[in-house]
């Protein structure tokens, strides 16, 4: 494919001749790609620890890409593509080059909202090239939240049957590997979000019983509320839900959410009340909620996966696994929080300052370049833990028509932000290059 | 299936009844687009005074019909009598800015016709760009344009951007905006534009049109009289809105002619003089013309059927600027809380919708004043890539 970006779109292929007297240019026939490790990983997924440093050496005749592993060879492969020009006469031009390069974070995502509005294929495979252009390695699907339930459950069917927008609105497990196998080849990770307790009446759709039946006064209101915490059914459910998710997304990582409880639902139904009584929880509802998460994160955790959460499950004390990773999302005092959570030991991502569904008139990809993550109190091991971060695209006012120009070349600024040194911040210079980054990547 | 509802004869014709088509013609703010629709059994008849009126029930009735999950068309029992409420109804795309390709162009006029609009502004030039193609100043082009090849209008593209509009029942209105906002003519009109001084010295930059040659008028008038001929249109939008006086200041030949026309030191003086010559040119062409607030804000002499476009966009100043213009006799035209390139986050488009254009202090003398209004999408953000989600 890069083959394709570097010379296939060559508009106007004319094959003019350069001007007589104009000096011979040497020629180089070859670009050698050389992957160090044993095992390269050609047949592996990425993970948080691959390694994406290359070398890249452009001289006469020949130039040479070194890798470790074949996810350093794809980022060095996209520079190259990127130093690839055209002149006025149709030729190709590089520059004799050398380059050392790296990403200053690992982690280094976008996050999708397919619950909002559903998204077809294209527009997620789309989305994919896009990230691969501007080396981003982590794709953050946000796939089901209150409004649609558009995975196909290979375990529980009527979830999508019930929960999706129309049953052509869904995402079967072939959809499921092409976008995992698509992101792979792009050395993308995908980390799938099942975000609970909250943000799932579309689960309620097609598992009855799974969400807390809310009350006014003795009566049931016919509305339900979050996942019901004190029922063993729930964790039935999600033991095999999980499992499920588990087997279908290879990541070592799975989003658990966990954001944006309402407690009123919970506060309202009298069996719950009760549990909370016999728990000794008192009337602290996050104790609830941290009660729910924890039995989740163990469930996760016997099925060998990481966690992701978001910043509220850390927030109420929930007691976390020494790998749980906690997304910063509240655009308040993030910095603080960011502190907090490295504090505690805890591996962070920030998505806080990169919400960029929340458009604005101008050239906002300033603001979001000008953000520096390690700008937080803390020591220089504090400082390693936060792990990168994600520019997220929510999807109330996204779909398929408007969602590939809101998102670039904005998450352009947050893609150079994560991968380059903490020094490169000149907003002139960063201007001239994005703008013909914007021009290559149409 | 069981339970199909037992659908009615089904209707075959849409029977179109015009009294005094004018089918040939081109659409204009006084063009009648009332219309009226009755669906009822066994037959379906639209009637409207003009083809236009027709087009606005032929899209009325396009939107009524439904499909059933069998696949089934159908349509129900109607009748409409319809008209619009005002007569200019406008888009404005700004090409200079951003080179928009004809199709996206040609894209916008479709949907433009699906929302009944019925006047397609074009911002055609500006600072940035020159892509009009002129027969009779071709360097404007050549040395305007971003690339003289491919982001151009040529002739035939600016016809067929007007026929594909005129089979909607859309005008099309070129703006040609001077003195201010023509940095682009300069390339291939040289001494067209102000050379601005730093000390005594010409610092080889440009400001706005130079007023006080009669070169400029000369220019001026032939090219107006190109672009008389090519937009069929009775209006012409002539800008001048944001003229910068700085240039102007700074250039000597022109304070010595501010002190010969005893202008002083008001270059709205000066601003006024161009405009009123350029009014007079295009007048003489036997257009009727459009122009920013600022000309009237500024004084200048405008003929009583001029037509002011209220732009500026502050809340109280725009309500204001209504009362004004109409209190004054004018007519006017509303963009201000319409400027839909100023994009913002959520649902803004109930604030575009809760607007009352009317709602401004004023006898029903003034009000009746008001012709309408325009959705503008400047181009400093928008491009092909961008332009149909932005702006519907």
């Amino acid at each position: 494919r890069y083959y394709e970006y570097m010379f296939g779109r060559s508009r106007r292929r004319r094959w003019g001749r350069r001007p007589l007297g104009a000096p011979a240019l040497p020629e180089l026939s070859e670009l050698q790609v050389v992957i160090e490790a044993a095992d390269p990983g050609c047949d592996s997924y990425p993970h948080l620890g691959s390694s994406e440093a290359y070398h890249l050496t452009v001289t006469e005749s020949v130039a040479i890409l070194k890798a470790y592993e074949v996810w350093g060879a794809l980022r060095g492969l996209e520079t190259f593509s990127q130093l690839v020009h055209e002149d006025d006469y149709g030729s190709f031009l590089v520059n004799e080059s050398e380059i050392n390069d790296f990403p200053r974070f690992a982690h280094r995502g976008i996050l999708l909202d397919s619950s909002r509005h559903y998204l077809p294929l294209k527009t997620i495979l789309t989305n994919l090239d896009a990230m691969a252009f501007n080396k981003f390695n982590v794709f953050h699907w946000h796939i089901v939240d209150d409004q649609s339930f558009p995975y196909q459950s290979i375990y529980f069917p009527e979830l999508s049957d019930k929960g999706a927008y129309s049953c052509n609105l869904i995402y079967t497990p072939a959809d499921v590997r092409l976008v995992i196998e698509y992101a792979r080849l792009r050395g993308i990770r995908v980390i799938p979000e099942f975000d609970t307790p909250g943000h799932t009446q579309s689960w309620g759709k097609g598992q009855k019983g799974l969400l807390t039946p809310c009350y006014s006064g003795k009566q049931q209101t016919g509305s339900f509320g979050p996942v019901n915490p004190i029922w063993n059914t729930t964790y039935d459910f999600m033991t095999k839900f999980f499992k499920e998710i588990s087997s279908v997304f290879p990541d070592a990582y799975i989003h658990l959410g966990g954001d944006e409880v309402d407690f009123s639902c919970w506060k309202s139904n009298p069996e719950v009340k009760e549990f909370m009584k016999k728990q000794g929880f008192g009337i602290d509802y996050a104790k609830l909620e941290s009660y729910y998460i924890q039995k989740i994160l163990d469930i996760v955790s016997s099925y060998n996966k990481g966690q992701v959460v978001w910043q509220e499950v850390f927030d109420h004390k929930a007691q976390l696994k020494p790998d749980t990773v906690v997304q910063v999302w509240k655009a308040n005092y993030y910095a603080h929080e960011l502190s907090s959570v490295t504090g505690a030991g805890f591996s962070a991502v920030l998505a806080a300052p990169w919400y960029l569904d929340y458009i604005s008139y101008g050239q906002d990809w300033k603001k979001y370049y000008s953000v520096e993550p390690l700008n937080f109190p803390g020591s220089e091991e504090q400082k390693k833990l936060l792990i990168g971060g994600e520019a997220c695209l929510w999807g109330e006012f996204v779909d398929a028509t408007n969602l590939t120009p809101r998102l670039w070349p904005r998450a352009s600024a947050v893609g150079e932000r994560l991968w380059s040194s903490r020094n490169v911040t000149d907003l002139e210079d960063a201007y001239k290059r994005l703008t013909s980054h914007r021009c290559r990547m149409l | 299936a069981g339970n199909e509802p037992s659908w009615g004869i089904p209707c075959t014709q849409l029977l179109i009844y015009i009294s005094t088509p004018g089918c040939d013609g081109f659409p204009s703010l006084d063009s009648k687009e009332s219309y009226k629709l009755i669906v009822s059994k066994g037959s379906m008849l639209l009637s409207a005074e003009t083809i236009w009126g027709a087009l606005r029930g032929l899209e009325t009735f396009s939107q009524l019909v439904g499909r059933d999950e069998n696949g089934t068309y159908y349509i129900n029992e109607t009748e409409i009598v319809d008209f619009p409420r005002f007569p200019h109804r406008g888009l404005l795309l700004d090409t200079s800015r951003h080179y928009l390709p004809l199709r996206a162009i040609l894209e916008t006029l479709d949907v433009m016709a699906y929302n009944k609009f019925n006047v397609f502004h074009w911002h055609i030039v500006d600072d940035p760009s020159f892509p009009y193609e002129s027969s009779t100043f071709p360097e404007l082009s050549r040395k305007g344009a971003f690339n003289a090849m491919t982001h151009v209008y040529t002739a035939s593209d600016v016809r067929a951007v007007i026929e594909y509009a005129r089979l909607r029942g859309i005008r099309v209105i070129p703006e040609f905006d001077t003195p201010g906002h023509t940095l682009s003519w300069g390339p291939g009109a040289p001494g067209l534009l102000t050379p601005c001084y730093v000390a005594q010295q010409p610092s080889g930059t440009y400001g706005p049109i130079n007023p006080i040659l009669n070169s400029t008028y000369q220019f001026v008038t032939s090219l107006f009289q190109e672009v008389s001929t090519v937009f069929p249109d009775f209006f012409i939008h002539l800008g001048g809105d944001e003229v910068d006086f700085t240039c102007w200041r700074s250039n000597p030949k022109i304070r010595a002619f501010m002190q010969e026309m005893g202008f002083g030191e008001d270059y709205k003086k000066l601003e006024s003089f161009y405009i009123q010559r350029l009014l007079g040119i295009v007048s003489s062409l036997g257009k009727g013309y459009i122009v920013w607030q600022e000309v009237f804000d500024n004084e200048v002499e405008v003929k009583p059927d001029t037509i002011i476009h209220v732009w500026k966009e502050n809340i109280m100043q725009y309500k204001q600027e209504m009362a004004n213009v109409t209190r004054a006799g004018y007519h006017a035209l509303l963009s201000a809380p319409w400027y839909l390139n100023r994009i913002s986050y959520g649902q803004d488009w109930i604030e575009a919708y809760k607007v009352e254009p009317l709602d401004f202090r004023g006898s029903p003398e003034q009000k009746a004043l008001v012709i309408g209004g325009e959705a503008c999408m400047w181009g400093e953000f928008v491009d092909v890539t961008n332009l149909t989600p932005r702006l519907w």
